[in-house]
């Protein structure tokens, strides 16, 4: 791969309602943010991506909808619906594609304006499945069940990220739920649907996250150093969730092979310093890890427990709190990478982990993990 | 909240995405559902290439990317591959929580289909329990001709 990097980024402070912005404001400040972060003013962007989902923005064709307060007036502007990461993909694969020099990515969404259980509904198949009732957290709850049967590892063990990411979060000015709280606060929080309890479930939230990905020779341009993309890969499985095995997310070792592999990792539990995965519900975060091969299979609860995964630990994972404190869908995994690019600057403040010279950011699309994207970020070219 | 808003009156405008659409389900998914409809029978598809026998039917293998699938009867008993109780009232559940999802893969069949448990309470509801289809009284060839699927005693 040609070299690229990420020279800025941009976050607006993730709340569970933000009233006061509308969508475009949002993508405006986060771009504004970027844009200083990396130097630049908006002449120097070459062409821009939005990321969004219709239903979740209440309107069609969304993505143009925040292109005058993304900067893409007047510039060749294209859109994917789906999580960041994926937006973010498609930028890294047009400026390698020689055409541009740099490449605005937003990714925003508005959690609080919807009924979430109303759209995830929607996301099944309206033949099949869609009349039946399911959505996003009680398809998740399959997968839950699934995995834990299948590995052993037990609501107490899950209920331990969700102490982690919210702890994290508290040292993080930009999440929007950080709290100090037990295993046993989440243990005793509602059932919604088994086994994942509230405080299993990631918050409704708004949130807009820009990332500028720059091509080597512009990349020189920046005003801070710039974070270099190693490796970035996405695989999907299957769409209907009776077709996959729930318990696993091949997909995801898949993405995260390709992505090593590109970065010329071989020992990736020893080498990734950091990362910032996808962790909408708790047990989310574990089989996550264990499909990457960041840890073997099952055996990521035991890290957690022993405090690996700790900001201070020997893997830390979701050091800015993850989704669990703030999960703007769409935007959330754009949060992922400009976090995984903090570390590595060392601007990460009171949640900065010690060595962070390879990080991973991880995104998802679809019920239950069916797509993956997975990005390997390094100090070094 | 006020002090964000510095003194400007903060303004919602209530709305409703309500679009009328029409599904048209296909001549694989209509012989499914007439199948449950007309014959109280859960019928799937096997792909001729991999042998892979699909609940609910696909027009194509989507695995080996053939076209070329055969139609296969179900008993319409399975097992019960993972489950949920959803206990919250939830705005996409149709009927009163409790309601309890699950995956079910039909004996004779590769994939597992989506639907409710009945006639069970949720605390005996358990992974690999064995499960057979009620039909409901009243069928309109929607997923629903199947009324849930309780535990075979």
């Amino acid at each position: 791969m040609d070299k690229a990097a990420i020279i800025g980024i941009g976050m607006t402070k993730i709340e569970a309602r933000r009233d006061d912005w509308t969508f475009a404001d949002m993508a405006f400040e986060a771009t504004r943010k970027a844009l200083d972060d990396a130097g630049l003013t908006i002449n120097d962007i070459d062409n821009v991506i939005t990321t969004s989902n219709d239903f979740w923005d209440g309107r069609t064709i969304s993505c143009m909808a925040v292109g005058d307060a993304s900067g893409a007036s007047d510039k060749n502007v294209s859109c994917v619906e789906g999580d960041g990461t994926f937006g973010a993909f498609y930028g890294l694969a047009r400026t390698l594609s020689g055409s541009y020099g740099t490449t605005l990515v937003t990714g925003h969404s508005k959690g609080s304006q919807s009924v979430s259980s109303l759209i995830t509904n929607a996301a099944f198949d309206p033949i099949y499945e869609r009349t039946l009732g399911l959505d996003m957290i009680s398809a998740c709850a399959l997968q839950a069940n699934a995995y834990m049967h299948r590995t052993g590892v037990t609501a107490e063990q899950c209920a331990a990220v969700s102490v982690k990411n919210h702890g994290n979060a508290m040292k993080n000015p930009m999440q929007q739920l950080g709290m100090k709280i037990t295993e046993k606060d989440v243990l005793k929080s509602e059932m919604i649907s088994d086994p994942l309890r509230k405080l299993d479930c990631s918050p409704v939230s708004d949130g807009c996250c820009a990332i500028i990905i720059a091509n080597e020779s512009r990349a020189g341009k920046s005003k801070k150093k710039p974070v270099w993309i190693k490796g970035a890969s996405m695989c999907a499985d299957a769409y209907f969730l009776g077709d996959r095995d729930l318990s696993r997310a091949k997909s995801l070792t898949a993405a995260a092979k390709k992505a090593f592999s590109m970065a010329g990792i071989i020992n990736p539990e020893k080498e990734i310093d950091v990362a910032e995965v996808y962790d909408a519900f708790g047990y989310q975060e574990l089989m996550w890890l264990e499909a990457m091969g960041l840890c073997g299979d099952g055996e990521a609860a035991k890290l957690l427990g022993e405090g690996h995964l700790d900001i201070g630990g020997t893997m830390p994972v979701n050091p800015s709190g993850g989704l669990m404190a703030g999960h703007p869908v769409i935007a959330a995994g754009l949060y992922r990478i400009a976090e995984v690019v903090k570390q590595i600057r060392g601007e990460a403040g009171k949640y900065q982990v010690k060595k962070a010279d390879i990080g991973l950011a991880q995104g998802v699309n679809g019920l239950c993990g069916q797509s993956h994207c997975v990005w390997i970020l390094g100090k070094d070219r | 909240m006020s002090d964000i808003f510095k003194g400007v009156e903060p303004m919602v405008l209530k709305s409703k995405i309500n679009v009328p659409y029409h599904w048209w389900a296909g001549d694989t998914a209509s012989k499914f559902l007439v199948a449950l409809r007309d014959g109280q029978a859960i019928t799937g598809t096997r792909c001729v290439k991999c042998r892979k026998v699909y609940v609910p039917p696909r027009k194509s293998c989507p695995v080996c990317f053939n076209a070329e699938t055969e139609w296969v009867d179900l008993s319409g008993e399975g097992t019960v591959v993972t489950f949920t109780v959803t206990r919250r009232q939830r705005a996409a559940l149709q009927g009163k929580a409790p309601v309890i999802f699950a995956l079910i893969k039909l004996d004779g069949a590769d994939t597992a289909m989506l639907h409710r448990l009945g006639g069970v309470k949720p605390e005996d509801v358990k992974i690999g329990m064995r499960v057979k289809a009620v039909f409901a009284g009243e069928r309109k060839a929607r997923v629903q001709d199947i009324e849930h699927f309780t535990p075979v005693k």
